[in-house]
């Protein structure tokens, strides 16, 4: 037998870092043939979905409202045109020299003709119906009874067929409807956040299960816990990093085109659902928070399969 | 051969069990010495494995002391195992070879996870292939080389890190008796360089192939000593190297 070759002593040189790419390659590097960048991209990508759902509609309500909150809507209910126009031109004139009083609008008849076309046919007028004359207010305070009694008593005298109501009693029942919507929303974001949550975590664990053997020999060969879980912890997030860019493109995609639906819709009631610089920030978190998840989920399951070893 | 590294491995008193067995090691109490060879026999299920377990800190004793390179290692921290690991040679019954890897990468490991760069471990690495015969399969995965050609990857791997001990689960099991008397030189050779080593094996033909060798015998987990090895001194053996520098290195 020839002579053995010369051999160095290597463990002198004490327990130095066994990392990058040559550690990495200890797990094998599936990637996007393996199913856990797909399982991770259709979760963020659903979470991303109801995520900006939830925010733009929470943006359309708290918009709304603060729109209606100092807003009061002035009718003046009278058959006859000439005296119509006489009560509103009064009513305004009182209105806009009160104190509680910001600003007001007489809402043309155009407008208004243009509003009800859809339901009464074009051309149909303020002859054919008598259309109430409308005054939009805005209050320099929030609209409360009180403020709407005071409205009410300036115009007993100048215009006596007024009627004063606030603007966000109308849409009463819509908040309501809204904000269980709402609700329901975050409801759907915590489910699908935790349902992600747990599809990363099993995607993590089952990525290491496969890799049981790998993780005893090199922890027999003395890698240390620290070594080995990095390995893992660095697959895995390699991974989750794929598949949570994927699933906020996808993501992305399909709010993008939403919001193209609603924008052509357009009406005046999605406008405020845009979505502000802080909501994307959140919804960019998502896949942040799924890589975090994932690397922390790699991280303790290594250790703590080490752990069951001497 | 140093006397620096020269403590050698001491068992006092060692017992195990697994669970609420009862114990399949008993009042084991002995001394490794370094540079020795040893065969330990005995018949299946007699403990052999259980006590390379012990050795190669897979497994810690349910009783007794064990010392290893001058420290107590039982009362050690588990985190600082790690360095002793490295100090070892393990060639497992079963191989344990990452299958993903190639038969280069796989004698690489105890290189890289020591933390040796790259441009250094080549050549020892291509070296040690060479010398066991696989420097064409090199960059064959585990699972197209053959029983053989496996077994020789993992000794190459075992030995890649010149271990203070080496440790080897049957390591001719599964080969024909032409390739066991070659591993054998292997391990000699291995020896020759200072390494302790210790061979598990139930073959009592394989014993007379290292005439310098010293004999464990484990019978229903308890050690019998037919060639003075685990007596101390140890008996001398005028022909053999690994005593013969035990007279210099130990004593
Ligand atoms: N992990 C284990 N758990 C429980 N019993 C074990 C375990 N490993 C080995 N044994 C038992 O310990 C005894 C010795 O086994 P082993 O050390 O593998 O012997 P050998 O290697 O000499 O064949 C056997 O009775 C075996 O069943
Ligand atoms: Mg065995």
């Amino acid at each position: 037998m020839k002579k053995p070759p010369t051999l160095g002593r290597t463990t002198a040189r004490g327990l130095i870092k066994f990392r990058g790419d040559r550690a990495a390659q200890l797990v094998p590097q599936a990637r996007l043939a393996g199913p856990m960048p797909w399982v991770i991209a259709i979760m963020i990508s659903l979470t991303v979905i109801a995520a900006a759902g939830g925010l733009a509609l929470s943006n359309v309500v708290s918009n709304a409202r603060a729109e209606l909150a100092g807003g009061a809507t002035v009718q003046i209910l009278e058959a006859s045109p000439s005296e119509r126009n006489r009560q509103a031109d009064a009513a305004e004139a009182v209105l806009a020299e009160h104190p509680l009083v910001g600003s007001t609008r007489r809402v043309p008849d155009e407008e208004l003709d243009a509003l009800l076309e859809p339901w009464l046919g074009a051309g149909a007028g303020s002859e054919a119906v008598p259309v109430p004359a409308l005054i939009d207010v805005r209050l320099r305070g929030d609209v409360t009874q009180q403020s709407l009694g005071t409205l009410r008593g300036l115009l007993v005298d100048a215009a006596p067929s007024a009627r004063v109501d606030a603007q966000s009693s109308w849409l009463g029942p819509v908040f309501s409807a809204l904000s269980s919507l709402q609700w329901l929303a975050a409801a759907l974001v915590v489910l699908l956040g935790l349902t992600s949550a747990a599809a990363v975590w099993l995607a993590a664990r089952s990525a290491l299960g496969s890799n049981r053997d790998t993780i005893e020999i090199v922890h027999l060969l003395g890698g240390t816990d620290v070594q080995i879980a990095r390995i893992f912890e660095r697959s895995v997030g390699f991974d989750a990093t794929l598949g949570g860019a994927f699933g906020l493109a996808l993501g992305l995609l399909a709010i993008l085109f939403l919001g193209q639906q609603f924008a052509d819709l357009g009406s005046g009631m999605m406008a405020g659902g845009g979505l502000r610089w802080f909501d994307w920030v959140a919804i960019a978190a998502i896949p942040i928070i799924g890589v975090v998840i994932a690397m922390l989920t790699a991280r303790l399951t290594v250790l703590g399969a080490l752990r069951r070893m001497l | 051969m140093s006397s620096s590294e020269g403590e050698g491995i001491t068992f006092d008193n060692v017992g195990l069990r697994y669970g609420t067995e009862k114990e399949v090691l008993s009042d084991l109490s002995f001394t490794l010495h370094p540079g020795s060879f040893y065969f330990l026999t005995g018949a299946s299920g007699a403990g052999k494995t259980s006590l390379l377990k012990l050795l190669y800190l897979a497994q810690r004793p349910s009783r007794g002391a064990i010392r290893m390179f001058g420290t107590d290692v039982i009362t050690l921290p588990r985190k600082r195992l790690p360095s002793y690991r490295r100090r070892l040679g393990v060639v497992f019954q079963d191989f344990r070879l990452v299958q993903h890897l190639s038969a280069f990468d796989n004698v690489a490991l105890p290189l890289r996870v020591s933390g040796v760069r790259e441009n250094d471990l080549r050549k020892p690495v291509s070296d040690m292939l060479e010398w066991v015969g696989l420097s064409h399969r090199m960059d064959a995965q585990p699972a197209t080389l053959s029983g053989g050609e496996q077994q020789r990857v993992a000794i190459a791997r075992a030995v890649i890190g010149r271990p203070e001990l080496l440790v080897a689960d049957e390591p001719t099991g599964n080969v024909d008796p032409d390739m066991a008397l070659k591993l054998l030189r292997l391990f000699e050779a291995l020896n020759r360089l200072g390494t302790t080593v210790v061979v598990a094996t139930h073959d009592v033909h394989l014993l007379k192939k290292v005439p310098s060798s010293l004999i464990m015998r484990l019978d229903k987990g308890r050690l019998s000593d037919p060639t003075g090895a685990l007596r101390y001194p140890p008996r001398q053996n005028s022909h053999s190297t690994a005593a013969g520098e035990q007279k210099g290195g130990f004593e």
